[in-house]
């Protein structure tokens, strides 16, 4: 995968992925390349299983209501995987975190996209004047609509070739809008529910720990 | 972070184009899962009610002569936070809930108050079957056939002082049955209120049963409140006590969130709850929503009742 944080000054207190040695050592140890189709696959299952269950009537009284829910809670629960691959390779010395990342960002974003597309085509049955309205009127949903927006750029640059036409500091600098993307949909999430903020809490405070952690690893770095 | 970059990727590491192209597939599934409802809509499990048959005296179809929501959906589908606050906790959870033996009171401003096993309640009254649209703050709505007597028949039995105005509804507190009551998601007891107008009128029923059955736990065994011209969560569930009273009671979810539930809680598709709009609402079981009715369809009966009142302030 594309783009470890790797430190300037402090090395890390971390061995670095084994790497090939020099030419006419034995070959590395070949990486394991069912790493990302097990991630994929594993990416896809929920949407597999709201499928299933849609077919065979498992979504339950009011499956509109419950594949709505279901998306979301998805988007949030890839994007806290998604930003607990750079602290995982930081702080717990794992290199192969880093090599999801990408697919995990484009799997929120794709859940994020379907979730959007869910209320506007399934739950608001294509009533755009009406969700535009909910849009502006509804707290709740502006900021999800907001978080939407900003993770849309993020996937759109997710390729390599964006990394070189923006330049590695411009393109990082872009995709840390990723963290306002993650305080918006969880309080999305906690500003639509009635009484019970139980779920959405522990979203907040799982973001809450990705985010101190990034902090702890900046702040060991501003140690000369 | 200020780091220097170093290209170290190779290309292997990048993700492989054919797994890339597999994107659309990703996507293309989601719409298979939409088609898919459509289908699954239909291959729900239609299980027949339920329970003790109740002797039902006359049938009222005060739904304008639509179908019945099926007895899976009206008890797979419920809001009772006592029970848990997803909708399928209390069919999952109504186990732990005894509704027999069960004792109501009926006190405060009454000159003749009285406490009374359930079952032998209900015997004073001849039962009803009630088809009744019932419309949720959430924008969700049924039509249910509620088996019961009108509340006015009990309150009058017990004769309201003249001081009576207010009819305050108690739920049963006992965490060991409603478990939800572990977590103060709301203030326990549940609490709800009418106008003793309202309380009288001949639409205001107390349900001891649904579909000819008595009335599931999860759907606020052995006795609850059910006032059709008011969002759903003014029909308190597993009620102990009704209590008369002078000044208005502060009910549980004005108390939870005043600027979102208010005491009188009438359907209104004009007053939008804030965080969603009430214009609509979606029937279980259909896909598209429909127009939401003033007072759910039961304004030429209960209009009057709210002459001069401003419903916007008043909601």
């Amino acid at each position: 995968m594309a783009l470890a944080a790797v430190p300037s000054k402090a090395a890390p207190a971390v061995p670095a992925a084994p790497r090939a040695g020099p030419p006419g050592s034995p070959a590395p140890a070949p990486r394991r390349r069912w790493l990302q189709p097990l991630a994929l696959a594993a990416c896809a299952a929920p949407l597999l299983k709201l499928a299933a269950d849609g077919a065979t009537g498992g979504l339950g009284a009011n499956p509109i209501e419950a594949g709505l829910s279901r998306l979301g809670f998805w988007t949030l629960t890839l994007l806290c995987l998604t930003l607990a691959a750079t602290p995982l390779h930081q702080l717990a010395g794992l290199a192969w975190p880093l090599r999801l990342r990408r697919l995990l960002g484009l799997a929120t974003f794709a859940y994020a996209t379907l979730h959007f597309l869910w209320y506007l085509g399934v739950d608001q049955g294509l009533e755009l004047g009406l969700v535009a309205t909910d849009v502006v009127k509804r707290p709740f949903i502006t900021v999800g609509f907001a978080a939407l927006l900003l993770l849309a750029p993020l996937a759109l640059t997710s390729t390599d070739g964006w990394v070189r036409r923006l330049g590695f500091r411009a393109w990082k600098r872009l995709h840390r809008l990723t963290y306002a993307a993650a305080l918006l949909g969880v309080v999305h999430f906690a500003w639509r529910v009635k009484a019970d903020r139980l779920v959405p809490s522990v979203f907040a405070a799982v973001l809450a720990a990705l985010l101190l952690a990034r902090l702890a690893t900046w702040a060991r770095r501003q140690r000369p | 972070m200020a780091g220097s970059f170093r290209p170290d990727v190779k290309e292997s590491e990048a993700t492989p184009e054919g797994l890339w192209l597999r994107r659309r597939e990703f996507l293309t599934l989601g719409a298979a899962g939409a088609l898919g409802l459509a289908v699954g809509a239909r291959a729900r499990a239609a299980a027949g009610p339920t329970g003790q048959p109740l002797p039902v005296a006359r049938r009222v179809d005060s739904a304008g002569g639509e179908a019945p929501t099926p007895w899976e959906d009206v008890t797979s589908y419920n809001n009772f936070y006592e029970l848990g606050t997803d909708k399928a906790d209390p069919a999952r959870l109504a186990g732990s809930l005894r509704p027999r033996p069960w004792t109501v009171t009926v006190d405060g401003e009454v000159k003749r108050p009285l406490t009374l096993d359930v079952d032998a309640l209900w015997r004073l009254f001849p039962l009803e079957e009630r088809l009744y649209r019932h419309r949720c703050v959430e924008a969700w709505s049924m039509v249910v056939p509620w088996v019961g007597f009108p509340l006015g028949d009990l309150l009058r039995r017990v004769e309201p002082t003249s001081r009576a105005r207010f009819a305050v509804f108690t739920t049963l507190l006992d965490p060991a049955q409603l478990p939800g009551q572990r977590r103060a998601v709301l203030d326990w007891p549940y609490q709800e209120g009418l106008r003793l107008d309202e309380a009288l009128h001949p639409l205001t029923l107390l349900a001891v049963g649904l579909y000819g059955r008595v009335l599931p736990g999860q759907n606020g065994a052995p006795l609850r409140l059910v006032v059709p011209w008011k969002y759903g969560f003014k029909g308190a569930k597993s009620i102990v006590r009704i209590t008369l009273t002078e000044r208005q009671p502060t009910t549980t979810w004005v108390r939870m969130a005043p600027r979102e539930y208010g005491f009188y809680a009438n359907v209104n598709p004009e007053v939008d709850h804030p965080r969603w709009s009430q214009a609509r609402e979606r029937r279980i079981g259909e896909f598209l929503r429909r127009k939401t009715l003033p007072f759910n369809g039961y304004a030429a009966e209960v209009a009057g009742l709210y002459a001069g009142l401003d419903l916007r302030r008043s909601f």
